[in-house]
């Protein structure tokens, strides 16, 4: 099939359930014409990359050249980026083309995705219930057939969690694995572009793809990257899964927990030993996240300031027109998140809120370091507490933090993880994720791969 | 040191200064401090800009390493010790001209600490040191441009994102005077080892001070304020008394100092308070999470250590030693690196030391100043040298090596060449002396009869009669030697 009619595909299935009133809202600017220009130019091509042909959209917070990027945010309206992403770049020369522009909680910050300014996006599952986020629209345009590869961006289980919500894939790869130039910043020590994918090959090859160092991003790591859409294997014999107790305490829905322990039996089934362990810091993890986030958004976010691009409210004075414009132009849950990281910043508080939540995190790294130091090559852990919830339900800002409590560990240890579908409750997906250590994509894909495997062999 | 003698009220007798000064420097690399485009001066508005300098969405840093290399020699040329790890952080603050809405600084860990520079000596010849507490690495923000649209601010971001060092000194100067030197002294430093062009002018030198008063004989430090808007040495050394005249009033009349921001209005000498939330920020400063702690290799430390220049301290040693100067000619040598290595350069080339010294500080400087671009030498050192040499060997005279050096300076010619052309060479052929002579003794039968007879003071006017009918060709000593014998001789 060339790359056009795959294009083509895409933008019937985008019309078929993305538009008007009761469509998903997941995508929020396309150029049609444009995208089959450049299927036409990649079906035209003497050499075929690794993904020839194949659709993909981009959350909105990576940056494009032909469609606009807001970040799913007033303050960025009718923002058209003047450079292109690396991740954008590395999946164009592979031959995928861009055929959307994902919606997504504003500036990567919520659940739920029922944070951004253009409206939230339904889960294709069930339409009642949120998809995620902040990733949402990434995941959502996956799990309805729109495309079989998205870019999301992880800050605390954007990807993971969004995945688990959909019934797909989603991988987080280790901090460092893939530039973030071009990436806008939420909060730039736990930032990574993650992968979608309806299976784990096509997350395995969107990410083998953009992972890599890149010189414009002084954070990305000079680490060689393995073929991970390869690293399948007939079974899983010497491999040891740790399953960190802290992940399945006693309040855990049990429905949850018993799709975990299916899904452990299955591993074990392929010849992986599994063994009990601990991460004694697992519960500090959100409250040390919800500090060193919104303090590194605080200062990320200054640059919307309506001084050079995007939204600008006229006002009398400069100090006026910063406040009438940033309080136009972002919403609720950023707002609450810039005054937070302000307050954590600020002198007389830096000590006690964002230097001790420096050195909880480092215990929270050690804690993984430890168990893979002991021999463990993966954990397992359910990818969230709950499958996708209504819209409406979690009103609370704690409640809904709560949300990334088995996913922000990964983000703040800066280690890889990837949610992988292990079944349904009462017809919701629900995922399970693999943790591996600091660059070892290879080994969770290996995991990945077989849980996969050996669902579809289950059924 | 050409500062002016203070001019304070009587007031300030009872009272000591106390100064430290806070010194921007623009590091002289081609890019700016976190991309690649241009940091050049003078650019048209906004020509020298890119997503990183300009802080669009999802633009990151990365670290120039010049910009390293020369901030670790600056810190080794004021004898700072170099972190192995420095970390850089955000210091936050809004500003139209601060893009990010945060600037890349050093806060906590910096580049260098504890340096030290030698401003002077004292009167018995110990020299007066002031202590540096750090050297830290930062971008410059843009320009905010109030002037060139009614109503309105314009930004060039062209500055935005030009790697700065920080040089901050402890609190240990004692006048506006010692201030003045250290600045002098810091420059003369920095241009030593072309870590910046140090022009206050445009900006690649900027300097805030931090003055105070107390009584003399009290040790604690009084309450500082802060000077800013000081935009010349001379400058400096005005507002420092300015602004210690009026702590010190305020004391004398039983008032307490406030902790507070001033600017230096240079037109009309005055300073006056900032507006006071300009002295008051929260820079809520915090690890830059874009880059990675700097890590600089000890064995990388100390080689840039090794490969630093010659400084001046060590140069005016050297001169005095080798080449017998005195200390005002020392000063004018080693004023600035380039002189130096000119005047050693002559030398080298076979002139005469001190010779040499008087040619370049008088002659050489003059064209230097005059010419359009201050660092195309206005004659090569070999070509001075020649000349030099020249008159030591009575090739020609002091006054026609003088006129050579004046079309050598136009023209790029030999001197020896133009010595030839212009006839300047020094006749020292007897028929042709012997004319000159018998010629200005004939048509000055006066003056000759009287010469004649014995009077030898005459002989100095004759000897300048003989220049002049040569045309300044004849040789003195030669003419001299010649009008002797004539006298003995009672010709």
């Amino acid at each position: 099939m060339s790359a056009v009619a795959h294009v083509r595909d895409a933008f019937a299935r985008m019309a078929e359930v993305d538009a008007g009133p009761t469509g998903l809202n997941c995508i929020l600017w396309t150029d049609e014409e444009r995208a089959l220009a450049d299927a036409a130019s990649v079906d035209a091509a003497a050499t075929h990359g690794e993904l020839a042909g194949v659709p993909f959209v981009a959350k909105d917070n990576i940056a494009t050249t032909h469609l606009q990027t807001t970040c799913g945010s007033r303050i960025l309206e009718g923002y058209v980026s003047p450079y292109e992403a690396t991740v954008i770049t590395r999946l164009r020369d592979a031959g995928a083309v861009l055929v959307g522009k994902s919606n997504c909680d504003e500036f990567a910050m919520g659940s739920s995705n029922e944070f951004s300014a253009w409206g939230p996006v339904l889960n294709p599952v069930d339409r009642t219930r949120v998809p995620g986020g902040s990733s949402g629209g990434s995941a959502a345009t996956v799990a309805a057939g729109i495309v079989r590869i998205a870019l999301g961006s992880e800050t605390g289980g954007s990807v993971r969690q969004p995945a688990s919500y959909c019934g797909i894939v989603g991988v987080k790869p280790t901090y460092g694995r893939v530039s973030r130039f071009g990436l806008v910043a939420f909060a730039s020590s736990l930032d990574q572009v993650g992968v979608f994918g309806t299976t784990v090959h096509d997350a395995a090859l969107g990410l083998e793809v953009i992972a890599g160092r890149d010189a414009l991003d002084a954070t990305s790591a000079d680490c060689p990257v393995d073929r991970y859409s390869t690293a399948g294997t007939a079974d899983l014999k010497g491999v040891v899964i740790g399953r960190p107790r802290e992940y399945f305490p006693a309040t855990l829905d049990p429905r949850v927990a018993a799709r975990c322990e299916a899904a452990l039996d299955l591993l074990r089934a392929r010849g992986a030993e599994v063994r009990d362990v601990s991460l004694p810091h697992t519960d500090l993890a959100i409250p040390v996240y919800y500090i060193i986030a919104p303090a590194e958004a605080s200062s990320n976010l200054a640059r919307f300031d309506g001084v050079r691009y995007g939204l600008r409210v006229p006002a009398n004075g400069l100090r006026e027109m910063y406040e009438s414009t940033r309080t136009r132009g972002f919403g609720p849950e950023v707002t609450r998140r810039i005054l937070l990281g302000t307050y954590v910043l600020s002198a007389g508080y830096y000590d006690a809120y964002y230097k001790k939540a420096q050195e909880v995190r480092t215990l929270i790294a050690q804690d993984f370091r430890a168990v893979f130091d002991a021999g463990v090559h993966l954990l397992f852990t359910p990818t969230t507490p709950t499958p996708a919830f209504e819209f409406g339900a979690k009103s609370d800002p704690y409640e809904m933090y709560l949300n990334d409590i088995f996913t922000a560990t990964a983000n703040l240890a800066g280690v890889p993880a990837i949610s992988v579908p292990i079944g349904d409750i009462d017809g919701l997906p629900i995922g399970g994720q693999l943790i591996a250590r600091h660059f070892d994509e290879q080994t969770m894909f290996r995991g990945a791969f077989a849980l996969e495997a050996a669902r579809a062999g289950a059924r | 040191m050409s500062a002016k003698e203070s001019t304070l009220p009587s007031v300030c007798d009872a009272y000591e200064m106390v100064v430290g000064l806070e010194v921007h420097v623009q590091l002289l690399t081609r890019t700016k401090a976190f991309c690649s485009c241009s940091s050049a001066y003078g650019a048209a508005p906004n020509a020298n800009t890119c997503p990183v300098c300009l802080a669009l969405p999802g633009a990151l840093p990365v670290l120039n390493e010049e910009a390293v290399r020369l901030a670790v020699r600056a810190a080794h040329a004021l004898s700072a010790t170099v972190n192995e790890t420095s970390i850089f952080a955000r210091k936050n603050y809004f500003y139209p001209d601060l893009p990010k809405g945060y600037q890349i600084s050093q806060f906590d860990k910096p580049l260098a600490e504890q340096g030290k520079l030698d401003i002077g000596k004292n009167a018995d010849g110990t020299p007066i040191t002031v202590r540096i507490t750090r050297v830290h690495m930062e971008e410059d923000a843009g320009k905010s441009v109030h002037d060139r649209y009614s109503g309105a601010t314009a930004i060039d971001l062209n500055r935005s994102g030009v790697p700065l060092i920080e040089i901050v000194s402890e609190p240990d100067m004692r006048s506006a005077r010692e201030a003045g030197a250290y600045l002098r002294a810091l420059k003369q430093v920095i241009e030593y080892t072309s870590v910046s062009d140090a022009n206050m002018e445009e900006g690649s030198l900027r300097v805030d001070a931090n003055v105070s008063a107390r009584l003399r004989g009290e040790t604690k430090l009084g309450t500082k304020t802060e000077v800013k808007n000081l935009n010349s040495f001379s400058g400096v050394e005005r507002a420092l008394e300015v602004e210690f005249a009026r702590q010190c009033e305020v004391l004398a009349s039983g008032g307490t100092i406030t902790q507070h921001t001033m600017l230096w209005d240079a037109n009309r000498g005055e300073v006056r308070p900032a507006r006071s939330k300009e002295g008051s920020h929260d820079y809520r400063y915090f690890p830059e999470p874009d880059l990675p702690p700097l890590r600089l290799a000890p064995a990388w430390i100390d080689q840039s250590r090794m490969a630093l220049p010659e400084l001046p301290s060590a140069k005016q040693a050297r001169f005095a030693a080798d080449y017998k100067l005195t200390p005002a000619e020392i000063e004018v040598l080693t004023a600035d690196a380039p002189t130096g290595s000119y005047y050693e350069a002559v030398v080298k080339a076979g002139a005469d030391p001190k010779a040499a010294a008087n040619w370049v500080i008088r002659d050489y400087k003059q064209a230097a100043n005059a010419s359009p671009d201050p660092r195309v030498e206005p004659i090569s050192s070999g070509s001075l040298a020649d000349l030099v040499k020249m008159v030591s060997n009575d090739v020609v005279s002091r006054s026609a090596a003088a006129k050579i050096f004046t079309i050598a300076v136009q023209t790029k010619e030999p001197p020896l060449d133009i010595a030839k052309r212009e006839g300047l060479i020094q006749e020292r052929n007897e028929d042709a002396l012997t004319g000159w002579v018998d010629q200005v003794l004939a048509e000055n039968p006066d003056v000759a009869s009287r010469f004649r007879g014995g009077d030898k003071k005459l002989q100095g006017v004759l000897v300048g009669l003989v220049m002049k009918a040569s045309k300044g060709r004849a040789d003195p000593k030669a003419v001299n030697q010649l009008l002797s014998a004539r006298a003995a001789a009672g010709e």
